[in-house]
C-alpha cells in the first residue's frame, strides 16, 4: 500500500497563486505580486521534489483517488492523479523549468503594465501543465490539454491591443482546435471499446490485443486520432503554422510554454499512450514520418529567419519532430530524453536571447545585432552553452539526446536517420548562424544614442522597458534576477545529458533504465515495431531499456557522423556569417526563387489561408451569414411579422364600427351555427 | 285543431320577417322592434311544439325569453334615448364614431 503523497496539491498550489494574483493583483505592489507567483510556483516546485525523496518506496504506477467526478451507468471518471516514472518526469520539467522561468520574468516584465496580469496567466499556465502530466485518466489529461490552450492563448495575446499578437492568439487556439478534435474522437472511440477512460483501465483493456501489423483496426484508428491531437499541440506538420506566430508574446511565454513544456504535451501525450500505439504499427510509421518531415521542414525555413525569436521558434518545431521521430521508431525513452534536454536548452535559449531582446531595448532583428559577445557576456556565455547543446556538440545535453533518438532512427529505417542526420546539420548550421550574428563581428544597430528613440516604440510593446527609463540608452547587461535562472539552465545544457550516456560512449543509459518498467512492461509480445526493421537488429529485440548487444563500434561510428554534421554546421556557419559576410546574400541571390519560396516558409501560411481560411470565410460570409443566417432565420423573423401585419390589415376591416354591418356579421354567424346543426343533424 | 305545421310556418314567416327588417332598417327603434319580431316568432313555435307534445317546458321557455325581452327592451330603449340626446338622430349609419 502506498503512503498517501496528496498529488492534488502540486497542481493546485500554482492554481491558488493565480487565484489570489488575478483577483487582487491590481492592488498589490510588483514585490508582491512576484513573490505570490514565485511562492506558490516554488512550492510546488518542492513538493515534487518532496515526491522524488518518496519516490523509491513507492509501487509504481501510484494512483491517487481524490473524488469521483463523473458517473454514469459503468462508466465513471476521477480527480485522480497518476504517478510512474514518465510523470515524475514531466513533473519535475515543468516545476522546475517553469519556476526558473517565473524567477526570469519577474526581471523581464517589471516595467510591463500587466504585471499581475502575467504572473496570473503564467501561474494558471502551471495549474493546467501539472494536471495534464498528473492525470490518471484521459479526461482529466484533456481539461489540462485544454487549459493550457487557453493559457497559451492568453499568454501570445498578452499584449492584445496589439493587432498582431491578438491574432496570433487566435490563430494558435484555432489551429489547436483541429488537434483537439481529433483527441476528442479518440477519447469517445476509446469509451465506446473499452468503457473508461482510466489509464489503468484502458491499457489493461488494450494489453493482450495483438498488433495490427495488417491493415487498419481500432487501435490504428485511435493512434492516428491521438496523433492529430498531438499534431495540434506539438506545432507538427500540417498543424504547426501557430508556433512561429505564438512568439508574439512575451519572451518568457515562448521559453516556458512554447519551448520547455507545452508543446512537449504531445510528446508526452503519446508516450503515455504507447501500449495503444505500440499496438499500431502503421500509426507509429505516420509518427515517425511526420516527425521527421517536421524536423527537415521547419530547420530549412529556420536558416533564413532574421527575426532572433523566430529562428528559434522553428528550432522548436524542428526539435519537436525529433521527438516525434523517436515516439515513431518506438523509442519512447529517448523521445522523452530529448524532450528533457530540449527543455533546458531551448528554455535557455529563448530566456537569454529574451536577455539580448531586453539589453538592445526591443531589437529582435538580427541583422541589427553583432559584435554583443563583450557587451552582454553573462548572456553570451550561457547562449553559448545552449547553442552548442541544441547543435549536438558533445559533451552538452543534447548531443546524448539527439544522438540517441539518430541511432534508434537508424535501426527503424536509414531513411529516418539520413533525413535527421541532414536535420542534426541544418540545426547547428542555423543555431550557430544566430550565435554569430547576435554575438560576433560588428554591432550593427543604429548608434546607440538613438537607438533609444528610434525603438521606444518597439520596446513599449515588447513589454521590454525602454531605454530611457533606464537612465541609460546604452546596450546593458539584464538584472541579476534574469541572469541566475540562466547560469542554473545553462549548466542543465551542460550536464543535463549525462543521465543518458548510452554502453557505446561507456555509460549505462540510466535514463533509459529508469523509463524502462513504463516501456517496457507492457509491449506487445511480437514485432510490432517498425514495419522496415534495420540492418543493425531486428527492432524488436530493441525494446525500451535493453541496449542492442552488439554493435557498439556500428553505434560509435554514427556518433562520429552525427558529430562531424554538428562541426561541418558550425564551420559553415562561421565561414558565412563570419569570415565572409558578403557571401550569404550571393548565395541567396544565386538559388533566386528557390530561397523566395524558404524565406516565405515554403508559402504554407498563404497555402492554407487561400485552401481553408478564405473558403471558410467565403463561405461563411455567403452561406451562413447571407444564405442561413439573413436568407432563413432572419427572413422567418421578418416573414412572420409582415404576415402578422399583413392578417390583421385584412380583418381589421370586420371592425368596420358600422352598426349594420355587425348586425350582418351577427346573422351570418346564427345562419352558419343553424347550417352546421342542420348538417349534424342530417348526416 | 290546426296542425303544427300552419304554426311553424308562421313562425319562420315571423322570424324571417325579424332578420330582414334587422339587417336594412336604419332607425333603432325599428331595428329593436325587428328583434323583438324574431324573439316572438321563435315564441310561437315554442308553444306550438309545447301544444303538440303536450310538454309544458316549451311554454316555460317562451316564459324566460319574455322575461329577457323585457330586460332586453328596457336596457335598450335606455341606450336609445342616450344616443339620440347626445347625437340627435336614431339613424345608426350616423352613429358610426368606432369607424375606421
Amino acid at each position: 500500500m502506498n503512503p498517501d503523497l496528496h498529488l492534488w496539491i502540486i497542481p493546485l498550489l500554482p492554481l491558488a497563486g493565480a487565484a489570489i494574483n488575478g483577483v487582487l493583483g491590481k492592488r498589490f505592489s510588483r514585490a508582491v505580486v512576484s513573490s505570490v507567483a514565485l511562492l506558490f510556483c516554488g512550492a510546488a516546485f518542492a513538493m515534487a521534489l518532496w515526491v522524488v525523496s518518496q519516490f523509491s518506496s513507492l509501487t509504481l504506477p501510484h494512483t491517487e483517488f481524490l473524488a469521483t467526478w463523473i458517473r454514469a451507468g459503468n462508466f465513471q471518471v476521477d480527480f485522480s492523479f497518476y504517478l510512474d516514472q514518465l510523470s515524475l518526469i514531466m513533473l519535475l520539467i515543468v516545476t522546475g523549468v517553469g519556476f526558473l522561468i517565473h524567477i526570469y520574468s519577474v526581471g523581464y516584465m517589471w516595467d510591463d503594465a500587466g504585471f499581475y496580469r502575467f504572473f496570473a496567466y503564467m501561474n494558471l499556465f502551471m495549474f493546467f501543465m501539472l494536471t495534464l502530466v498528473l492525470a490518471a485518466n484521459y479526461l482529466l489529461m484533456f481539461i489540462g490539454w485544454e487549459g493550457v490552450g487557453l493559457a497559451s492563448y492568453l499568454l501570445i495575446g498578452f499584449w492584445f491591443t496589439k493587432d498582431s499578437a491578438a491574432s496570433a492568439g487566435m490563430k494558435a487556439f484555432i489551429v489547436n482546435r483541429i488537434g483537439d478534435f481529433g483527441f476528442l474522437i479518440a477519447l469517445f472511440l476509446i469509451i465506446q471499446h473499452f468503457g473508461s477512460l482510466d489509464f489503468n483501465t484502458v491499457f489493461q483493456s488494450v494489453a493482450p490485443i495483438a498488433p495490427e501489423t495488417a491493415g487498419a483496426g481500432l487501435l490504428t484508428t485511435i493512434a492516428l486520432l491521438l496523433l492529430v491531437g498531438a499534431c495540434g499541440k506539438s506545432a507538427q506538420i500540417p498543424l504547426y503554422v501557430w508556433l512561429p506566430d505564438a512568439m508574439e508574446g512575451p519572451t518568457p511565454v515562448s521559453a516556458l510554454i512554447h519551448a520547455a513544456t507545452m508543446v512537449t504535451a504531445g510528446v508526452y501525450m503519446i508516450s503515455r499512450s504507447h501500449v495503444i500505439f505500440e499496438r499500431a504499427p502503421s500509426a507509429l510509421t505516420v509518427v515517425a514520418i511526420i516527425g521527421t518531415l517536421t524536423a527537415i521542414f521547419a530547420a530549412s525555413i529556420g536558416i533564413v529567419q532574421t527575426d532572433i525569436k523566430k529562428v528559434l521558434a522553428y528550432s522548436t518545431i524542428s526539435q519537436l519532430g525529433y521527438m516525434f521521430l523517436a515516439c515513431g521508431v518506438a523509442a519512447f525513452s529517448a523521445g522523452i530524453f530529448h524532450l528533457m534536454t530540449h527543455a533546458f536548452f531551448k528554455g535557455l535559449l529563448f530566456l537569454a536571447a529574451g536577455s539580448v531582446i531586453h539589453g538592445l531595448g526591443g531589437e529582435q532583428d538580427m541583422r541589427r545585432m553583432g559584435g554583443l559577445r563583450t557587451k552582454i557576456p553573462w548572456t553570451f556565455w550561457t547562449m553559448t552553452a545552449a547553442t552548442f547543446a541544441i547543435a549536438g556538440i558533445p559533451p552538452f545535453a543534447g548531443f546524448f539526446s539527439k544522438d540517441e533518438i539518430l541511432w534508434r532512427a537508424y535501426q527503424a529505417s536509414w531513411i529516418y536517420w539520413l533525413i535527421g542526420l541532414f536535420t542534426a546539420f541544418l540545426t547547428s548550421f542555423y543555431m550557430f548562424r544566430l550565435w554569430f550574428m547576435t554575438f560576433f563581428g560588428e554591432y550593427r544597430g543604429e548608434l546607440e544614442s538613438s537607438h533609444g528613440h528610434e525603438h521606444a516604440d518597439d520596446a513599449s510593446r515588447a513589454g521590454v522597458p525602454a531605454p530611457h527609463e533606464h537612465g541609460h540608452g546604452s546596450i546593458h547587461e539584464s538584472p541579476k534576477v534574469m541572469l541566475v535562472p540562466l547560469v542554473i539552465l545553462a549548466v542543465l545544457s551542460v550536464v543535463g545529458g549525462w543521465v543518458g550516456v548510452p554502453g557505446s560512449l561507456g555509460g549505462n543509459n540510466t535514463f533509459d533504465k529508469f523509463l524502462g518498467p513504463v516501456f517496457r512492461a507492457t509491449a506487445p509480445d511480437v514485432n510490432s515495431n517498425h514495419a522496415s526493421p534495420g540492418e543493425a537488429a531486428p527492432p524488436e529485440k530493441q525494446t525500451e531499456g535493453t541496449e542492442p548487444k552488439t554493435g557498439h563500434g556500428t553505434e560509435l561510428a554514427f556518433t562520429g557522423i552525427s558529430v562531424f554534421a554538428a562541426l561541418f554546421g558550425l564551420y559553415l556557419a562561421w565561414l558565412l556569417y563570419l569570415r565572409r559576410p558578403q557571401l550569404p546574400q550571393q548565395i541567396a541571390r544565386s538559388l533566386g526563387g528557390f530561397y523566395d519560396t524558404v524565406l516565405n516558409k515554403y508559402y504554407v501560411d498563404e497555402f492554407y489561408a487561400t485552401m481553408f481560411v478564405k473558403p471558410l470565410v467565403d463561405g461563411s460570409r455567403a452561406i451562413l451569414w447571407h444564405g442561413i443566417d439573413q436568407g432563413v432565420i432572419d427572413a422567418a423573423v421578418d416573414s412572420s411579422a409582415d404576415g402578422a401585419r399583413d392578417a390583421s390589415d385584412t380583418l381589421r376591416r370586420m371592425q368596420s364600427g358600422n352598426v349594420r354591418s355587425y348586425a350582418g356579421w351577427v346573422t351570418i354567424g346564427a345562419a352558419a351555427v343553424i347550417a352546421y346543426m342542420i348538417w349534424v343533424a342530417l348526416r | 285543431m290546426v296542425p303544427v305545421s300552419y304554426y311553424l310556418v308562421l313562425s319562420g314567416f315571423l322570424f324571417a320577417c325579424g332578420v330582414t327588417g334587422f339587417l336594412i332598417k336604419r332607425n333603432i327603434i325599428t331595428i329593436f322592434m325587428s328583434i323583438e319580431l324574431m324573439l316572438n316568432g321563435v315564441n310561437l313555435s315554442f308553444v306550438a311544439f309545447a301544444a303538440q307534445w303536450h310538454q309544458l317546458s316549451g311554454q316555460v321557455f317562451v316564459f324566460f325569453v319574455m322575461v329577457v325581452a323585457a330586460a332586453e327592451a328596457a336596457v335598450g330603449l335606455a341606450i336609445i334615448i342616450a344616443v339620440y340626446r347626445t347625437r340627435e338622430t336614431l339613424n345608426v349609419d350616423q352613429v358610426n364614431l368606432l369607424k375606421l
